[in-house]
């Protein structure tokens, strides 16, 4: 099987990389872009832990080919991070509101709902919760998590 | 999970792809969202030596022309829930795609996979059989027009040859004084259905049922058309006579077997949602508020 050569955008950063056609894009982001904030958990596009933007649009990475993202650019959860490297607000929601415990649904999480939250600012609680119902945690109960984003929505929406 | 190794092409068009794939024999597949292939081929039961990349064969803009509404095969389940005109012309089938897996899913899977996939358990195939829609393809054989009705064959079969691509999906405009709705029963959301209805209800004048039309899917191979057996609404206002026609639906349909239920739970429930879609579908065409199915 050949290498085939994938250019991304991957938070605004050009990565170039060497990957066989059955790559997912998940394992390509953390082995050759070095994102390992973005998580593998179920491989089969259930669980949202794997949740990346793909220009733009919510995707499970798990089940994208890296080489169907050649030229694509992606965001991770690091790609939330103030220019600065602090934290995002809803970052720093999730934070203050207790909406992580293990974290390993945190980056999927926190992407979805930075993205529905983007599309959506007058979303209330029940449309978040709609919102993020694809994205699974075993840790929280989920209402920190909608907790969180909906404080971060509010105050998106409040502040304009 | 890793797929097994496989060659990768991109398509430029739907003339290259379908070239690629008769280049590629039998185990050259296509590939579009990958919402389907990809988790099957991520667990080893597809194995394609050559997949051919048709995401950017075409443009995938939903359009209305004159009294149809033209879905291009590339067209995202998201696209569909976001498309003004879709929401117009027929509901039922924004209204399902929304149903479908999840928000990531959504985004990346198309309805040209969908129909093409023919999982019966999926939520567009029901609804593009009950709209009477047409799958336009290309294929080794050249250009054909195909009803939805004549796609589905069995389990993930369908009519279309090896290597022959569904390019556009179109779908009849409702007319005057029809609704449609679509109404599923899943165990989780996002799941696959384990019964789901789609209906088009036409009123007359004085509010009753001049004519409608009911497909069932999830509970056998392929999405059944039911029709002929809700014959009793004709004429009568669909509030009265709703019930009484689900559940000659229900007694019409055949059920295979399923993990998800007996067939005597599975029975009631396409009682149950064929009812809530015929009546979602005659609250529309009074004009009623959208998205009233589980009411």
């Amino acid at each position: 099987m050949e290498r085939v050569k994938v250019t991304l955008a991957v938070n605004g950063r050009e990565v170039e990389a060497w990957v066989t056609p059955n790559q997912p894009l998940s394992e390509v982001l953390r082995t050759d872009a070095g994102q390992t904030d973005v998580k593998y958990g179920c491989g089969e596009g259930v669980c949202g832990t794997c949740t990346v933007l793909l220009d733009g649009d919510p995707v499970n990475s798990c089940l994208v080919f890296a080489v169907q993202a050649d030229g694509a650019q992606v965001t991770t959860l690091r790609g939330l991070l103030e220019a600065d490297g602090t934290l995002g607000a809803l970052q720093q929601s999730f934070l203050e509101h207790g909406g992580s415990q293990c974290g390993f649904c945190t980056p999927g999480m926190v992407l979805t709902a930075h993205w529905y939250v983007g599309g959506h600012p007058d979303a209330d609680r029940d449309e978040l919760r709609a919102a993020l119902a694809g994205n699974f945690c075993r840790c929280t109960g989920y209402g920190k998590i909608l907790d969180a984003v909906e404080a971060y929505a509010q105050e998106a929406a409040g502040g304009g | 999970m890793y797929a097994s190794p496989f060659e990768y092409a991109r398509a430029g068009s739907w003339a290259e792809a379908v070239e690629r794939i008769a280049d590629g024999g039998e185990d050259a597949r296509a590939i579009a969202g990958g919402q389907s292939l990809a988790p099957m081929m991520m667990l080893r039961m597809s194995e394609p030596a050559l997949l051919v990349d048709v995401g950017g064969a075409a443009p995938r803009a939903i359009e209305r022309r004159n009294g149809t509404l033209l879905v291009p095969a590339l067209a995202r389940h998201a696209d569909l829930e976001a498309s003004a005109e879709a929401w117009k012309a027929f509901a039922a089938l924004p209204e399902a795609a929304a149903c479908i897996g999840n928000v990531r899913v959504r985004h990346r899977g198309t309805i040209g996979g969908s129909l093409a996939h023919a999982d019966p358990s999926a939520e567009l195939p029901c609804v593009a059989v009950a709209a009477r829609a047409h799958v336009r393809t290309l294929g080794p054989s050249g250009e054909r027009t195909v009803p939805a009705a004549e796609l589905f064959v069995s389990h993930f079969t369908t009519t279309l040859e090896h290597g022959e691509l569904i390019t556009h999906v179109e779908v009849p405009a409702l007319r005057e004084g029809e609704g449609c709705a679509f109404a599923e029963l899943v165990r989780r959301p996002g799941d696959f259905a384990t019964v789901e209805a789609c209906a088009v209800v036409q009123l007359d004048a004085g509010g009753r049922c001049s004519e409608a039309r009911l497909v069932v899917g999830a509970t056998a191979d392929r999405p059944l058309d039911v029709t002929e057996a809700i014959g009793a609404l004709r004429g009568e206002e669909p509030e009265a006579a709703a019930e009484a026609a689900a559940r000659a639906a229900a007694a019409a349909v055949e059920i295979g077997p399923s993990a998800h239920g007996s067939e005597e739970y599975r029975r009631e429930m396409v009682a149950v949602f064929a009812r809530r879609a015929l009546l979602a579908a005659a609250a529309r065409a009074r004009g009623e508020e959208d998205g009233t199915w589980s009411a």
